[in-house]
């Protein structure tokens, strides 16, 4: 039989290794194989991916939490103190041969502990058969896992306050200046500002949560303050990806330094991070932030001189930037484009609106159609994101379609952008106009040629959606060799 | 590693036995005399705190007093070998081998391999029988290296 077990002691250097010696002495006494994962302070090997997908049972030996235990959710489980490992480690591995014996694994077991790969996950670094594209979309699935419950959270917060306060409530007053317990408005006004302050977490966390996938704790600071500074130089979720990757390379990097013994001590907890913090903080301001700025800034200007032209062209070409990063730089261009036309009041500007709100409402609804109708091609966690993406959706709360970007980000990214822009052009076609600067469905009465529009925002759907489904097939094909070897490749261990 | 984890002058074959702190004291300074140890206070309430989360003794008369300690300045192994026994809190009664584990705080890797290597010979019933019957002190310190490094 093949057994697994992880040690584990509070100071990590005697329990941890007596308890590791003492089982493999019994296991191999009674003629089984065993593999040791020993959590102490002389580093630990993690498991590879073939000895979990073989492994029979799994003892837990440990007087502290054990790291990356859901690695283990589909193998029978002993759990002892350390100590009783190193006394009677024979009687441990006779209850793991029994529990084995009682729960023979199904051969789906596996796979689906790869499925649940979802939040807690430092991911597969040290996986060594897994690919580097796999391994970098292991990082990205780490950091979206994180930042799922935000957007759910966030979004049905914002658009329960659309349905409440209607599209005005972007303009009420801030709660803090007073709040009325009767007042629907004063509700709805502070479910959109709760709602808000939650998205303003999105690329913080994503970053920070990307970082800690790749190098762990030390990372995270240095993560967080980098998508801290992607939304203040409106670098948005783009930036956050590039800061998360670049402070989790970084602290992997400075990780390998043979620090001098005086400094080892506070290596993770004061110089990784400080200098981690630094550095990334100075390139997302210095290197990243101004290109983007001005970037936006030369765009608004670019679009401002190009209403003039082309109506339907100009629809698809505000559809590829609302769906372009969904919330970031290029989308917040795009719609303010829109609204400051508001104020005009002239005819196109109503049209340019109606066409960047519907362009903005198909990325979400999309990806919340492809993980319904194709649930195979979706984590576990991205379905359940799909749930949520139709209200976000319908909710013209575009941040909804981030998860499933932030992902896998070369299939999705062109997806949507040729949906949007589809939406976009035939809301412009169909002469569908808008006065209200938000409020998705919730505003559809208000909104000229409201069949046309529903038409159009139809029409960008499902064009989205089949075209993330044939990309994510086809990468999955191809793919299919390496994905399919490194099964729980995502599930490897921390490496500290 | 350029220095040995235990020298002769870190064994001590005639612990003495009234409690606990006092053999763990005796070793202790055994730490502070080679230069191993540069705080004594802090390094043993370091290690009562160590104690505190939950007795060291093991089954089969050892106790393993350790911790990770700012007061330590090289992975060093005291050993000390005790007629009557001290109590370490193992169920099955007192401690005749006790070796104090003393490990720098944020030590490197490679420290930490010689650490463990040491715990895992530990539970081997050949290496507890060597060090009962010995009765030289230089030919444990010899003993221990040798296992610890091969």
């Amino acid at each position: 039989m093949k057994l697994l077990a992880v040690t584990a002691c509070p100071t990590g250097i005697a329990h941890t290794y007596m308890a590791a010696e003492a089982l493999e002495v019994a296991a191999e006494e009674a003629g089984h194989e065993i593999v040791v994962e020993t959590q102490g302070s002389a580093g630990s090997t993690p498991f590879t991916p073939e000895q979990l997908a073989e492994a029979d049972a799994i003892i837990l030996a440990a007087d502290v939490e054990v790291r990356d235990k859901d690695r283990f959710a589909h193998l029978p489980t002993v759990t002892s103190g350390v100590k009783k490992a190193i006394g009677g480690a024979d009687g441990l591995i006779e209850q793991a041969v029994a529990a084995a014996e009682a729960a023979p694994r199904g051969s789906t077991a596996p796979a689906l502990a790869v499925e649940q790969s979802g939040p807690g996950t430092a991911s597969g670094l040290m996986a060594g058969s897994a690919s580097s594209a796999s391994k970098v979309r292991g990082w990205l699935m780490t950091g979206v896992s994180y930042v799922i419950p935000f957007v759910a959270a966030g979004g049905l917060l914002i658009a329960l306050g659309f349905a409440i306060g209607g599209y005005q409530i972007t303009d009420a007053p801030s709660v803090t200046t007073g709040f009325d317990w009767g007042s629907s408005t004063s509700w709805a006004a502070l479910m959109f500002q709760l709602g808000s302050l939650a998205f303003g977490l999105l690329v913080p966390v994503l970053a920070g949560f990307i970082a800690y996938a790749i190098a762990d704790r030390p990372a995270l600071v240095p993560g967080f303050v980098g998508g801290l500074v992607a939304v203040e130089t409106g670098a948005g979720f783009l930036g956050g990806l590039v800061a998360g990757l670049l402070a989790g390379g970084l602290i992997f990097w400075m990780k390998r330094w043979r620090a001098p013994r005086a400094l080892a001590g506070i290596m993770p907890v004061l110089v990784l991070p400080l200098v981690g913090t630094a550095v990334v903080g100075t390139i997302m301001f210095v290197v990243v932030g101004g290109p983007l700025a001005a970037a936006t800034t030369g765009l608004t200007s670019w679009l401002n001189g190009l209403s003039g032209s082309n109506a339907i062209l100009l629809g698809a070409l505000l559809g590829l930037m609302m769906a372009f990063d969904m919330g970031g730089p290029v989308n917040k261009a795009a719609y303010a484009f829109a609204v400051a036309g508001l104020s005009t009041q002239s005819q196109t500007a109503l049209l340019i609106m109606a066409a960047v709100m519907a362009a903005g409402m198909t990325p979400p609804l999309a990806l919340a159609l492809a993980s319904t109708v194709r649930k195979k091609l979706f984590t576990e966690a991205e379905r359940e994101n799909g749930r949520a993406a139709w209200l976000l959706g319908a909710s013209f709360i575009t941040e909804g379609a981030i998860p499933f970007a932030a992902g896998d980000p070369l299939r999705v990214i062109p997806s949507i952008m040729v949906g949007s822009a589809i939406t976009g052009s035939l809301s412009m076609a169909f002469g569908s106009t808008l006065r209200a600067p938000h409020g998705g469905i919730f505003v559809v009465p208000l909104i000229g040629n409201p069949f046309g529009y529903l038409v159009a925002i139809l029409a960008g759907t499902v064009v989205s959606a089949a075209l993330v489904i044939a990309l994510k097939s086809v990468g999955r094909r191809t793919q299919a060799g390496t994905v399919a070897g490194s099964a729980p490749a995502p599930r490897a261990a921390a490496t500290v | 590693m350029s220095e040995p984890l235990i020298t002769v002058d870190l064994v001590d074959l005639d612990l003495p036995s009234d409690d606990r702190r006092t053999a763990v004291r005796a070793l202790a300074e055994r730490l502070v005399k080679a230069g191993r140890v540069t705080d004594i206070d802090l390094f043993l309430a370091d290690i009562e705190a160590r104690e505190a989360q939950m007795p060291t003794g093991l089954e089969g008369g050892i106790g393993i007093p350790h911790c990770r300690s700012a007061a330590v300045t090289v992975p060093s192994l005291a050993f000390g070998r005790s007629t009557d026994g001290v109590d370490f809190g193992a169920e099955d009664g007192p401690a005749r081998l006790i070796f104090m584990i003393a490990a720098p705080e944020g030590g490197n890797t490679d420290h930490m391999t010689v650490l463990a290597a040491l715990a895992r010979r530990l539970v081997r019933k050949a290496f507890k029988n060597e060090l009962l019957g010995a009765t030289d002190a230089a030919h444990v310190a010899d003993y221990v290296q040798k296992e610890v490094a091969g």
